[in-house]
């Protein structure tokens, strides 16, 4: 079978990107109320990219972004992503813990303060897809990188890699209300689960070639 | 003097004086090849080991096995003497370190010594690497040269 960047529709990818609405709009509300601060959302986008447009989305290969990061795992599989600027993680970490890190260098406590962050943030978004989709899906163990996009981001490529030259990323974009302090979520779904997810939802999903 | 610039799963070649880089590598490997006498040297950005893990071999440029054949072909038609190539590698990172990890995690260890044995099969000497970790690379390199520059974030510049 012989994967193609026209795969989906535009019925196909409004759904994509409603997907992304209500796991982003759980995900967000939980990041609100962990930092008492008002937390704007963009609404989500839902594209076909080539591998190496993929990096662009968190600021170019080179940039330097926050990123917890953990696989799914069950009948949806894919990778998902939070990303945020250095800015936001040290904000968060300053609301939460009162500590601030030196140089990008964060401590012990910070990375596992990161860590659990993400893994709220990207729960609430996960759950909020199971109870759409009812299909049977866990998040693994979650992690932390401060390193390039285009190096981490990657990761989330490997698996895709092996079918196809292409991915599907459903994005969000937050921002902080005053200060333009950026984050993203990522849902990269495997090809296989986005047609599982379609049939949960009822949607038709023809594939081209 | 150009950049050329090599993507993920890409590759390309360049002559000297330009430059040939590749940016944001983790857990793929960047390749170089490179002829010190015709000063043309070639890059390859690797995500896989072996294209046998696929059932459709999309991209040579996207796995070790059949990335380093087409680079070596495309470095001959340029006026390389590929008994002159030597080569370098450089990324094959652990972005994430997670517990029970699985194949796809360990992917960086997997690729490094895929090239090793891909350059091995194709009789080209290994002279340099700077692989492992659990950082990023951007590679850059002086086609000048046949210096290998190696930039991380955090860790400052690496000539090899």
């Amino acid at each position: 079978m012989k994967r193609t960047k026209n795969i989906f529709g535009e019925l196909q990818l409004d759904v994509l990107r409603e997907i992304g609405n209500i796991g982003s709009g759980h995900a967000t509300t939980a990041l609100a109320q962990l930092t008492g601060k008002p937390i704007e959302m963009m609404a989500p986008t839902a594209r076909i990219l080539d591998f190496n447009e993929v990096a662009n989305l968190a600021g170019g290969p080179e940039a330097v972004v926050v990123t917890v990061y953990l696989r799914v795992i069950g009948d949806l599989k894919g990778s998902m992503f939070f990303t945020l600027s250095d800015d936001l993680a040290k904000q968060l970490l300053e609301t939460l813990l009162a500590s601030s890190p030196v140089e990008n260098k964060f401590s012990e406590m910070e990375i596992s303060a990161l860590n659990e962050i993400g893994n709220i943030l990207i729960g609430s978004y996960l759950s909020a897809l199971v109870d759409l989709t009812q299909l049977n899906a866990q998040p693994s163990v979650p992690s932390l990188a401060v390193d390039m996009a285009g190096a981490i981001l990657s990761i989330g490529l490997i698996e895709l890699s092996q079918t196809s030259d292409f991915a599907i990323a459903i994005d969000t974009s937050f921002l902080d209300g005053q200060k333009a302090l950026e984050g993203h979520f990522f849902f990269m779904p495997d090809p296989h689960s986005i047609e599982k997810v379609f049939t949960s939802l009822g949607v038709p999903f023809d594939e081209c070639s | 003097m150009n950049v050329v610039k090599v993507g993920m799963a890409d590759l390309n070649v360049a002559r000297s004086p330009d430059k040939i880089r590749t940016i944001g590598l983790g857990s793929c490997v960047g390749i170089t090849l490179y002829d010190h006498v015709a000063k043309i040297g070639g890059m390859a950005h690797i995500m896989l080991p072996s294209a046998s893990l696929v059932k459709e071999g999309l991209n040579p440029a996207k796995f070790a096995d059949t990335a380093i054949p087409v680079l070596i072909d495309r470095l001959v038609r340029m006026g390389v003497d590929r008994r002159r190539l030597i080569a370098k590698i450089a990324g094959g990172a652990q972005m994430f370190p997670f517990a029970g990890a699985s194949d796809i995690m360990r992917i960086g260890p997997r690729n490094v010594e895929a090239c090793k044995q891909a350059l091995k099969n194709a009789g080209i000497p290994l002279h340099a690497e700077d692989t492992g970790g659990n950082w990023g690379r951007t590679l850059e390199m002086d086609c000048m040269t046949g210096k290998l520059e190696v930039k991380s974030f955090n860790r400052g510049v690496k000539l090899i």
